[in-house]
């Protein structure tokens, strides 16, 4: 089947739903590829290297009459109408807000994937462009701050002075957070961040900044007090918000809940109470902003000289990166409704991705989808098994009686053994002792030489048989066995010997440093 | 030759050994603790050599007297025939074959310990304390036998010259309890035998056969004790066994120390069991198990599933070139090498792959698990062979949490060291046993010849899980398949 990969239409959209990477992997699932002429320009991605890929170079009409048509903005009427009958369509449709545009759809009697309806199950995270572009866009959210910054993200102690560095506050620990917090960190600013659930702390730990909590009264209620102690949690993170703000240069707010409003964080006096030349991010512009003041597609810039940016496009002033994660998507998407690797799309609807994804099917409306159940096949997790009960320590009363007792016994023993036994169990005892401790620092890539080295230098019975040896003699005459013995014994303790260490020395010479 | 300077020899020789055994800690050091210890030896050989040689004088009285001429040849024949025996097979050995040569150089120190005890026995008895030094001779030699006939099974098994499987008989922990309470009423008995029912002083006429038949005995019940032990235990256990063999090749050097009052062969044993000792503890801790029951014997003997057969789902199975195609886009890749890749010779092609991967800016490194291989670090030295750089390959409490954020594991010939029901499923006999986190990556490849089970004969869900893909057939092939469709 041909796969088609019109321009995209939207002004200011600069990505595309295809790259020259994805489009090689599509050909090699068996599809065919024809991508409008500059499709790809402003991300980069001239036609040459789309040909070079495997790819077909035709105009509009001929990207939108293929059999698939991937894109990233939601079709317009007039390009609905260039779609065939029975066509696939796959791209961002933002279902939940565009009933008519699903009607539309409906009634060009297509099947439409939206990729923004994937759902959130683990299987399904490589299709998941929600994440990829939100991490492009926590990225880009950090730039645009430092770019609005009139100062250093950096501390540093230059001749002129010591350079204070900036301080970042994040709010909303998710894909685009976590990301805003890799990158001004990687810039070299000192980060906090903040999120409603206290158990991504980790994440954010493990991301280099601080977890900011919210310093609420836990009040572990029935029904009648929960109201109230949401009221609580409101209250302290409001007076957290406040004085994290006054504190930090720049602001990045992430919180986003996906067909609502965006919730308030940042009030207009606590804005006021910013230090001028601040920067304020706000993510949520799109949704009518976590700020007070922020602007959809704007930078507002309040009377005491803070910059509140509101852009929506963030992940798509990335372009070139953007369209490289978004077609992989597609790639992955691709994979999965392949079955055959043959170019033959194969939409299995009880498939719960694709069931999810499948808003529009052959013109009917199948948003929203029926929720995911989980995976009959799955079995259901087992209980927790109870946690190992914890060892019991024993009284040190009866630990240092036990030692006690057995010193005595021992004591005892040694009482009546005769004196040439206990010098040489001394030595015994501390060889034991040093035996332990040497080995216990001894590196596990290093066992196997550490064994032939006790090996050959076990060989030291070698020793004993010598002394055997010596003995065969008495007065003149020999005994036999004695040498006979002797002579065995120091035959195999002598391969030992000379084995062990030889092994050794040609195993340790191949460990090589990179 | 004075005695001091015999005993002086020996302390140095003891000073070298250990700073041998501390030398080997670190990959730095390691080869100045080889060369080293084999400085010591030389000590000592040469101070024993001479002394046997020359005789012993202590304060003008002689200890030993020295050998006829004939006894240059007694000494150095047989050394010159073990060095050349010793070096050859040491020059020889594949690193595959490296646990069955230590298995057979520890059944050698085994029975050079029986001999130095039936020696001292057949000497006759010093003037004093004549009990104890029966004692000492005859805890000697049964340690010393059992290491013996142990070892040599444990090289059986390792070599494949004998089946691998435990092999139990009807109650055989009893056996073993009826052997040990044997050896201990033996001991009791020929320590209180009456001094004429021994073999008298060398050169004296006369003295009784009883204490010599109570040795043979003795020497064969531990004879037996040993094969019983090592048969009884299955291939993977073998690095508990080997190492636990190595340590009682240690104690046996030390009982004979006892016997001939030699401080070098007390200090040297000791060092060498107690080194062993804590080399089988640290495999026992990575196994989960306690040293009592991987000598109680092995588990899952048959390959059969242990537990209730549950319905794990389909697993998914891959081709070289679309693993390859997965490496290409890797950004990180860990390889979790096991027994399978030294039985398919496979450690040269998957050197090759790591470094065709790391020419192409892909983060390649290795996940030992403690216990993979049948020799305690035999994964290191098989990587180390095919020349993969030692700070790429990492052991298992290194590399643990780094799962996550890696991108394509490959699992080369290991089962039971990524099993995840070692952790989730509080029913599977090797729950609680530490594992490889392979699950957590991005996309796990599973080299491996068929669905069967490994060595504990637990089915693994890694198998079955989204994220898995097995590739079957020969590793070494597969490895190569790859490589040439990079």
């Amino acid at each position: 089947m041909l796969i088609g990969v019109p321009k995209e239409s939207s002004t200011g959209e600069r990505r595309v739903a295809a790259s020259p990477k994805s489009v090689a992997q599509l050909v090699k699932l068996g599809y065919g590829v024809v991508v409008q002429k500059g499709a790809g320009q402003a991300a980069s991605f001239p036609d040459e290297l789309y040909i070079e890929a495997g790819a077909e170079i035709a105009g509009r009409k001929t990207a939108w009459a293929a059999d698939i048509v991937t894109k990233i903005e939601p079709p317009t009427d007039s390009e609905i109408d260039l779609l065939k009958p029975g066509a696939v369509l796959i791209g961002l449709i933002a279902a939940p807000r565009s009933p008519k545009l699903l009607k539309k759809l409906a009634d060009a009697k297509v099947t439409v994937l939206a990729m923004d309806s994937v759902p959130r199950i683990s299987r399904a995270q490589a299709l998941d462009v929600i994440s990829s572009m939100a991490n492009i866009a926590g990225y880009r959210a950090v730039i645009e701050a430092a770019g609005a910054f009139g100062s250093f993200f950096t501390g540093q102690v230059t001749a002129a002075g010591k350079v204070p560095p900036a301080k970042v506050f994040v709010s909303g620990a998710g894909v685009a957070g976590l990301a805003a917090i890799g990158a001004a960190r990687a810039l070299g600013a000192i980060v906090r961040a903040t999120d409603i659930r206290a158990a991504v702390a980790e994440q954010v730990e493990s991301m280099g900044a601080d977890f900011v909590a919210v310093e609420a009264e836990s009040q572990e209620s029935s029904d009648g007090y929960a109201k109230e102690a949401s009221d609580d949690y409101a209250a302290a993170a409001e007076r957290m918000y406040a004085q994290q703000v006054q504190d930090v240069d720049i602001v990045i707010t992430t919180a986003l809940i996906p067909g609502k409003p965006a919730p308030r964080l940042i009030t207009e006096e606590m804005v006021a109470t910013m230090r001028p030349g601040s920067v304020i991010v706000d993510m949520a512009a799109v949704n009518g902003g976590n700020v007070a003041g922020s602007k959809p597609d704007q930078v507002v810039t309040t009377d005491n000289g803070v910059k509140i940016i509101g852009y929506t496009d963030l992940a798509g002033r990335l372009p070139t990166q953007a369209s490289n994660l978004f077609a992989q998507n597609i790639v992955n998407l691709f994979k999965l409704i392949t079955p055959g690797k043959d170019g033959q799309v194969v939409l299995d609807m009880d498939d719960a991705v694709v069931r999810g994804m499948a808003v529009v099917t052959d013109g009917e409306v199948t948003w929203p989808p029926p929720p995911v159940a989980v995976s009959v096949a799955q079995v259901a997790p087992p209980p927790p098994p109870p946690p190992p009960e914890p060892k019991k320590k024993r009284d040190p009363r009866v630990t240092y009686t036990l030692l006690g007792v057995c010193a005595a016994a021992l004591l005892a023993l040694f009482w009546v053994s005769p004196e040439s036994l206990l010098g040489h169990f001394m030595v015994f005892m501390l060889a034991v002792v040093i035996g332990y401790y040497v080995i216990g620092n001894v590196s596990h890539s290093l066992h196997t030489p550490l064994m032939s080295v006790t090996n050959a230098i076990s060989g030291i019975i070698v020793v004993g048989s010598l002394v055997g040896l010596s003995q065969s003699q008495h007065d003149g005459s020999t005994n036999l066995a004695i040498l006979v013995l002797s002579v065995l014994g120091i035959l195999l303790a002598s391969i030992n010997v000379f084995g062990g260490f030889t092994v050794t020395q040609r195993m340790l010479k191949m460990f090589k440093k990179g | 030759m004075s005695i001091s300077l015999q005993q002086g020899a020996f302390i140095i020789a003891g000073l070298l050994f250990i700073l041998a055994l501390a030398g080997l800690s670190k990959h730095e050091t390691s080869k100045r603790g080889n060369i080293l210890g084999s400085i010591g030896m030389a000590v000592a050989l040469i101070i024993t050599v001479l002394a046997t040689l020359l005789g012993v004088k202590s304060g003008g009285m002689a200890v030993t007297e020295a050998l006829p001429i004939w006894g240059v040849a007694a000494i150095l024949v047989p050394m010159a025939l073990g060095a050349i025996i010793g070096v050859f097979r040491a020059l020889r050995v594949e690193m595959t074959g490296m646990p069955e040569l230590i298995a057979l150089f520890h059944s050698f120190v085994g029975l050079a310990a029986v001999l130095v005890g039936w020696v001292s026995y057949l000497e006759g008895p010093p003037a004093t304390n004549a009990g104890l030094h029966y004692g000492e001779l005859f805890v000697g030699v049964f340690i010393g036998a059992v290491t013996f006939t142990g070892s040599i099974i444990a090289y059986l098994k390792l070599s494949a010259k004998m089946k691998s499987a435990p092999l139990a008989l009807p109650h055989h922990n009893l056996l073993n309890l009826a052997a040990i309470i044997a050896f201990v009423g033996l001991t009791v008995w020929f320590v209180i035998l009456p001094a004429s029912h021994h073999v008298t002083a060398a050169g004296e006429a006369g003295g009784g056969s009883t204490g010599i038949v109570l040795l043979a005995v003795m020497t064969g019940i531990a004879l037996l004790l040993g094969l019983h032990l090592v048969a009884a235990i299955g291939g993977g256990d073998m690095p508990v066994v080997v190492s636990m063999l190595n340590s009682y090749s240690g104690w046996a050097a030390a009982a004979a120390g006892f016997t001939l009052g030699n401080d070098l062969l007390i200090i040297t044993g000791a060092l060498v069991g107690s080194s062993g000792a804590y080399l089988s503890y640290i495999m026992c801790k990575a196994m989960n198990r306690s040293f009592i029951s991987v000598i109680m014997g092995g588990f899952g003997s048959d390959g059969a599933v242990v537990g209730e057969a549950k319905d794990y789902g389909e697993h998914r199975e891959t081709t070289a070139p679309e693993v390859a195609d997965l490496l290409k886009n890797a950004s990180s890749v860990i390889i979790a090498p096991g027994y399978g890749m030294a039985v398919a010779q496979a450690q040269g092609a998957v050197a090759d792959l790591t470094s065709k991967l790391r020419t192409r800016g892909i983060d390649v490194r290795f996940a030992i698990h403690p216990v993979a291989g049948r020799l305690p670090g035999h994964m290191n030295v098989l990587l180390a062979e095919a020349k993969v750089p030692y700070d790429i390959v990492f052991e298992m409490d290194e590399i643990n949490e780094d799962f996550s954020a890696t991108d394509v594991v490959l699992v080369i010939g290991a089962n039971d060291t990524v099993n995840p029901a070692a952790l989730d499923d509080p029913s599977s006999p090797i729950a609680g046993m530490p594992v490889l986190h392979v699950w957590e990556a991005g996309q796990v490849i599973i080299f491996k010849r068929s669905m069967a089970t490994g060595y504990a004969g637990v089915q693994n869900p890694l198998f079955f899980n989204e994220n898995s893909a097995m590739l079957f057939g020969d590793a070494k092939v597969r490895v190569e398949d790859i490589i040439h469709n990079l």
